[in-house]
């Protein structure tokens, strides 16, 4: 049960997508605008955004970037469009995810699930011994599994909800090589053909924040032929 | 010129290009008609300067004859007749010619031994006609010219009016034409120096015209080639109105009306292409609206509440909204073929694992219907979901169509990575079998709409090719369809 806010212009799609996702017992706050989603978001304080691109007058996309500027709250892009450059443009304006329309309600619990899931700390469901005290220091990173937390030089970073879960999957296992296919499933809980290009754009965004020089990379590394690793420092 | 060419022995061809043919055609031109007016003209000279020559030296023998032969008795001997000729040769004066006399048909005397023989033809030719005659002898290769002169008694007072004319004596005269000869080889090397500048001043004209035909020969040529190119908007300069200007207009003509279909042609074909893609995009939004529902319909429908009309009612169009939905998404995918904007994102991945990964995804890796064969890895160039779509395709396509067990096996193959996916059904037809992959094709025109969108077969092909790799239908000895698809093995690392 989770508390959603979608913001979609059209009549009918904000009709059926409340009506699935109230079946499957989340609660729905609809906004017909990128305005009045803004709101609505200060307002109702949801768990998750679903956000339509094509809105009237503010575009989707800069209702992403604004949400984004101060909140760390799950974005999933819901759009018409999927042609790949769309795609990248949404995912670069810092959603989480992307589904492409049309979608059944099953698929939209499904990323839904899997966007909440990646921001739960992982106490509990884990190997205990896999679970250890204090921050783990990488670098100048650091980062707190229990807390959730990650901080360079001390100050704490803004990660959105999918930044946060590739970078605690990546340093997890420090130089481990994961395909983009491998992270998509892991991280997006993808099917192994969903589209890769999730993991790029979250790759560029992540070392936008954490890199000294995004074009060198020396945390989240670029392994050519075959996919990204962290470190070795 | 092809002739021409036959009859010559090979590295002996006439020149190729236009502009030297103008030019040797030209100068050829030139040259015989030079040649021509060069052989008249000498012609001409030559005989009017040796009639001249011939008509100063009889008068001028008749002349000293007149003078001396009165003198002669009749008839004169041997030695009155070297006399005369010995006067004759004197009195030749700047001629210098050799004289000979005879009497009757007596031998010819003459002064010296310098005198050339008289010709017998000469002889008989003055004898016969009684009249002055001239023959060109040669004498140690120079000309010389023989002159034959009866002599009669005109002037003598002393001879009956009626009697015979003819005084029996012959006077015979020759002299070389060294003169005559210096001014006729003048007149050929006049002739042939002249030849020269001549045509070395035609040249200028021959290059001249050679170059106003040429260059636009040579427009034609660049803007045909441009055409050739694509470029539909070459336009050529015409000036002036010869044939060549009118044909540099023809083709204007023509490259515009090209243009005009080609555009034509575009602006239709991207109208349609963009129709097909807007109504796709245009049904997604309420498409989207009846997708998000049709669970919900499915769930009601399964519970029994509803009556049971209603009920099927609510699956049919729930199953058949899902039917649309994939068609939708079909379409848009040929629609990126068809706009060139599919990309393709390849990376360096085992095919075997591909194959696994799609048949584990579609539920068909415990499917007893589908086997699979996938004996070592082989490493392809490819973007996996790609792949994806074209596996799912031909299996799903060889369950629906053919009968199981379908077989999906993977091998290398030279260059070439190979999946086939054979099932055990019928087989396509023969008539079939070039149209397997064309849009909406259907083999059997009465058979019922399966729940493929008819587009599947037309993407996996589209895909296959996106890759630089082939698919093709067959059928197998055995009777069912085998589906192979071949990707390039291309190892390339420098891509993540």
């Amino acid at each position: 049960m989770a508390r959603v806010l979608l913001v979609e212009d059209d009549p009918a799609v904000q009709r059926g997508v409340t009506l699935a996702l109230r079946r499957r017992g989340h609660e729905v706050e609809v906004a017909a605008s990128g305005e009045t989603g803004l709101l609505a978001l200060e307002r109702h304080r949801p768990d998750l955004v679903l956000l339509d691109l094509m809105l009237p007058q503010m575009s989707g996309l800069e209702v992403c970037r604004r949400i984004r500027e101060s909140k760390q709250v799950p974005i999933i892009i819901l759009s018409a469009r999927g042609d790949e450059i769309d795609m990248v443009v949404g995912l670069e304006a810092g959603a989480d995810d992307y589904i492409i329309k049309p979608a059944g309600g099953e698929l939209i619990e499904a990323r839904m699930k899997a966007v909440l899931r990646r921001v739960a700390p992982t106490q509990g469901t884990g190997d205990p011994t896999r679970a250890p005290a204090g921050p783990e220091r990488h670098g100048a990173l650091g980062v707190d599994r229990t807390t959730l937390m990650v901080t360079k030089q001390g100050t704490e970073l803004a990660l959105a909800p999918s930044e946060l879960k590739l970078l605690l999957f990546l340093t997890a296992a420090p130089g481990q090589v994961y395909s983009r296919q491998q992270l998509l499933e892991q991280v997006w809980e993808h099917s192994f053909y969903g589209d890769v290009r999730l993991v790029d754009a979250c790759v560029m965004r992540l070392r936008a924040k954490i890199e000294d020089d995004p074009r060198s990379p020396v945390y989240v590394q670029t392994v050519r032929g075959f996919g990204y690793r962290f470190g070795p420092l | 010129m092809r002739r021409f060419s036959r009859i010559r022995p090979p590295g002996l061809r006439p020149p190729r290009g236009l502009r030297v043919r103008l030019v040797v055609a030209f100068l050829l031109a030139v040259a015989f008609g030079s040649l021509l007016t060069a052989g008249l003209t000498f012609h001409r000279a030559r005989s009017a300067i040796l009639e001249r020559t011939e008509h100063t030296a009889v008068a001028d023998l008749r002349t000293q004859l007149d003078s001396l032969a009165p003198d002669l008795p009749f008839p004169p001997t041997a030695e009155q007749l070297r006399g005369l000729t010995l006067q004759l040769d004197r009195a030749g004066g700047s001629r210098a010619w050799r004289s000979a006399a005879s009497y009757r048909s007596g031998p010819p005397v003459a002064a010296g031994s310098g005198a050339p023989p008289v010709p017998t033809g000469l002889r008989e030719t003055v004898e016969r006609t009684g009249q002055a005659a001239f023959q060109h002898l040669d004498r140690d290769g120079h000309p010389w010219l023989a002159v034959g002169m009866p002599v009669s008694y005109a002037d003598d007072p002393r001879r009956p009016q009626n009697a015979d004319k003819a005084s029996g004596l012959t006077v015979y005269a020759s002299f070389p034409l060294s003169d005559d000869e210096a001014d006729i080889a003048a007149l050929v090397t006049a002739a042939e120096a002249g030849v020269l500048p001549a045509l070395a001043l035609a040249l200028v004209p021959a290059l001249f015209a050679a170059r106003s035909v040429l260059r636009p020969v040579r427009q034609l040529r660049s803007g045909a080639e441009r055409i050739a190119a694509g470029e539909l908007g070459t336009r050529l300069h015409a000036e002036g109105h010869d044939e060549l200007a009118d044909l540099t207009r023809s083709f204007n003509t023509m490259a515009a009306t090209l243009e005009k279909d080609d555009a034509e042609l575009r602006r239709v074909e991207a109208g349609a292409r963009r129709f097909a893609a807007d109504v796709a995009h245009e049904l997604r939004t309420p498409l989207a609206a009846m997708a998000a529902v049709t669970e919900v319909l499915d769930e009601d429908a399964a519970s029994g509440v509803m009556p049971a009309d209603t009920a099927d009612a609510v699956r049919l169009v729930s199953t058949e909204t899902r039917a649309l939905a994939r068609m939708v998404e079909d379409l848009m995918e040929v629609s990126r073929f068809d706009a060139k904007a599919a990309p393709l994102d390849a990376v360096q991945v085992d095919l075997c694992t591909l194959v696994a990964k799609t048949l584990q995804l579609r539920g068909w890796s415990d499917d007893p219907r589908v086997t699979a064969d996938l004996p070592a890895p082989v490493d392809v160039r490819a973007d996996p979901r790609r792949v994806d779509v074209i596996l799912a395709n031909l299996v799903g396509n060889a369950l629906r169509h053919g009968a199981p067990p379908v077989a999906v096996a993977v091998r290398a193959s030279g260059d070439d990575a190979v999946v086939t996916v054979t099932d055990h059904g019928t087989g396509i037809a023969e008539t079939a079998l070039p149209h397997v992959f064309d849009r909406f094709y259907k083999a059997d025109a009465a058979r019922a709409r399966s729940e493929g969108s008819g587009l599947g077969l037309a993407i996996a092909y589209e895909n296959a090719l996106l890759h630089g790799g082939t698919l093709t239908a067959a059928n197998t000895p055995g009777g069912g369809a085998v589906f192979t698809l071949t990707l390039p093995l291309t190892v390339d690392p420098d891509q993540p």
